[in-house]
């Protein structure tokens, strides 16, 4: 009796243990990543190889020859059953083949190389932006829940989900760069300095740093500025809504009134015993709007005509370079999908309700 | 009047007509309590009536080119000013809310009945059923959608429909989840049990019982879902893969703009604040509409 007793308790505490439970949590993470990424591959493959009606010629083009049209279509394998082609795309993938882009003629996978560190950079700094002011805004907003300055910040929260990415852009160029002549024009950097830096990590504001050349690096930050504030300012609006609703959840605690029935400074209510315990969630919404800046960044690019992945994507897109779209599609969503999980994943490890 | 307001606000209806119009004047009336709410009210119902009668309001063609009058700026004439052809763009914005009512509403009619299907199907049935359904629509869910959405238009060809499609492709996903979390909250509840008694089948249940209890924090998420569909569909424009010149689609208006942005600022601006008073019309209605229909949500995401 009592030795049954204590195989039951040993092997609760054994599931229970917190180290347990965490390998389960990324072991189920993993399998989780590894089934939305095939997801992600089927979606690509079907956008690629079934709904165009001539899949060859949705990649040599219309003026191709013969003979190139024949090997693509054998070089394809177009002749296998589907299931075959998918396979063999998904190891494809998996060697970095993503293909040649018709529009550029080199290699997708170079391509994107290259053009993803400025992508990076942008967000990035976006992502800054939006968390240095989102964040304080929405303790702010609930703190003084139901004042105007909650009303003001909820009112341009709202704004940041009805405004056009691409408008705001082309507006901010008109009145910053055409009449205020603060920030610099489209583009990464001016033209005179074009090609002075080699990039060694593609990030031109750490390049140009770590070569000395300060003139490049306050040149970039004059046209980096707008482009990253714009982009800041859509994180911006549903961070501050998240931090508030967050924080009203913590305001409305007993431990919060306890604290201020015994006198605490608001200011220590508010930044310790309110905030502190938010930090988790909040890793996850920062997460998940970064993840929603890279994807965000498409317009932006496109109006600042920023050498990024959004641009690339968007004149693939125009030349119907079916290979660039799939290829840029690809990545802008595995790297969306792994920060997405990564944030969820975060949360439920680092919660310590969850241990 | 008072008469007709007892009869309303009754707590014992006598008729199921009477309880579901007592039920809708207590929202009318709520909804009148939310300023906000009601503003995105005006603002959506504008949007309708505008569409509706665009010919008439509309001064000008929004197609008519008129090229000694090209790229003036805001007048009495022309209240938005014309663009590079001479058109006026105030008439162009009217008629260009028919194509985003258009948009908006088929989006929202392929997407939210699929979505509810999925979902109730999935919540109802549970098990594997589930575990599969759910499973697919989390990895649509974990896409991103702008990029989706390009990505099947590149495929299917710019134009008009099949941006709507690629639009509906990516927003299923969200209406899924919502009806399968409703649907579990009642698929226990004796209600459905005594149905079952009486021998319905599952899709009688599903159809009659399930979704109709579904559609109000459905209608909800949509309104709240629309702001992003115009959004969508407006970048699709701006990038040339949705509406198709001569089309007055406000996205495709503000790309024809960019050109002469620094120089002629109406071109591109102007069908911009009609993007965002229409967006924001609906955010509000829709937030106004989750604190009446959806209470327990209040002050959340």
């Amino acid at each position: 009796m009592s030795q049954t007793d204590t195989v039951d308790i040993s092997a609760q505490s054994w599931t229970n243990n917190v180290w347990f439970k965490r390998l389960l949590t990324i072991a189920q993470f993993i399998f989780v990543l590894v089934l939305t990424f095939l997801g992600l591959l089927a979606i690509t493959f079907f956008i690629g190889r079934v709904i165009p009606i001539d899949p060859v010629l949705a990649i040599v083009g219309d003026r191709a020859t013969q003979e190139l049209y024949d090997a693509t279509r054998e070089a394809m394998g177009l002749d296998q059953p589907l299931v075959v082609q998918f396979f063999s795309y998904v190891f494809d993938v998996f060697r970095g083949d993503l293909g040649n882009s018709a529009s550029t003629g080199r290699l997708v996978i170079e391509d994107l190389k290259r053009v993803f560190p400025a992508t990076l950079e942008m967000a990035t700094i976006g992502i800054f932006i939006g968390v240095l002011l989102g964040v304080p805004m929405g303790v702010l907003s609930a703190a003084n829940e139901g004042k105007w300055v909650d009303q003001v910040f909820r009112v341009l929260g709202l704004v940041g989900y009805s405004v056009p990415a691409f408008w705001l852009g082309l507006v901010g160029l008109a009145l910053f760069y055409g009449n205020l002549g603060w920030v610099a024009g489209p583009g990464r950097i001016g033209i005179f300095y074009e090609g002075i830096v080699t990039p060694v990590t593609g990030l031109i504001l750490v390049d140009s740093v770590l070569q000395g050349e300060w003139e490049i690096f306050y040149d970039a930050i004059h046209h980096l500025v707008l482009p990253a504030s714009i982009l800041g300012f859509f994180s911006l609006a549903y961070i501050a809504r998240m931090t508030r609703s967050f924080m009203l959840d913590q305001l409305s605690q007993e431990f919060v009134t306890t604290a201020r029935v015994k006198g605490v400074p608001e200011y220590k209510v508010i930044w310790k015993h309110a905030f502190l315990p938010i930090r988790v969630p909040l890793i996850t919404v920062i997460g998940l709007s970064y993840a929603g800046l890279l994807e965000g960044s498409v317009m932006i690019e496109t109006v600042f005509s920023w050498p990024g992945i959004g641009n690339y994507l968007t004149v693939a897109l125009l030349n119907a370079d079916m290979n660039a779209v799939l290829g840029a599609t690809l990545v802008i969503g595995a790297v969306f999908i792994f920060i997405n999980k990564i944030s969820d994943v975060l949360y439920r490890v680092l919660d310590p309700r969850s241990r | 009047m008072s008469n007709m307001t007892e009869w309303l606000l009754s707590d014992s209806p006598t008729s199921k007509g009477q309880a579901f119009a007592g039920r809708a004047w207590r929202m009318w009336l709520s909804l009148l309590g939310n300023p906000l709410a009601i503003t995105g009210l005006i603002i959506v119902v504008v949007l309708v009536l505008m569409a509706a009668f665009a010919p008439i309001i509309a001064p000008y063609s929004p197609v008519g080119q008129d090229l000694q009058n090209r790229l003036l700026p805001p007048s009495w004439q022309h209240w938005m000013g014309t663009d590079e052809l001479g058109r006026d763009i105030f008439s162009r914005v009217v008629h260009g809310s028919r194509l985003t009512l258009m948009i908006v509403l088929l989006v929202a009619a392929i997407s939210a009945p699929l979505g509810l299907l999925i979902g109730a199907i999935s919540g109802y049935f549970g098990g594997w059923v589930d575990k599969v359904m759910m499973g697919i629509t989390d990895i649509f869910l974990s896409m991103p959608k702008l990029i989706m959405a390009l990505a099947f238009v590149a495929a299917l060809g710019p134009g008009i429909e099949n941006a709507i499609i690629a639009i509906a492709i990516t927003a299923w996903p969200a209406y899924a989840r919502i009806a399968r979390a409703e649907t579990l909250t009642f698929r226990n509840a004796e209600f459905i049990d005594a149905i079952k008694l009486q021998g319905a089948s599952p899709a009688r249940i599903i159809i009659n019982h399930v979704l109709p209890l579904c559609t109000s924090s459905m209608i909800v998420r949509v309104t709240l879902d629309m702001a992003g569909i115009i959004l969508t569909a407006a970048g699709l424009g701006f990038l040339g893969l949705g509406a198709q010149p001569p089309l007055p689609e406000w996205g495709a208006m503000i790309s024809r703009g960019r050109a002469f942005i620094l120089d002629q600022w109406w071109v591109a601006t102007m069908p911009g604040f009609a993007i965002i008073v229409v967006s924001l019309g609906f955010c509000f209605l829709g937030d106004g509409l989750r604190d009446i229909l959806d209470p327990k949500n209040e002050g959340k995401s």
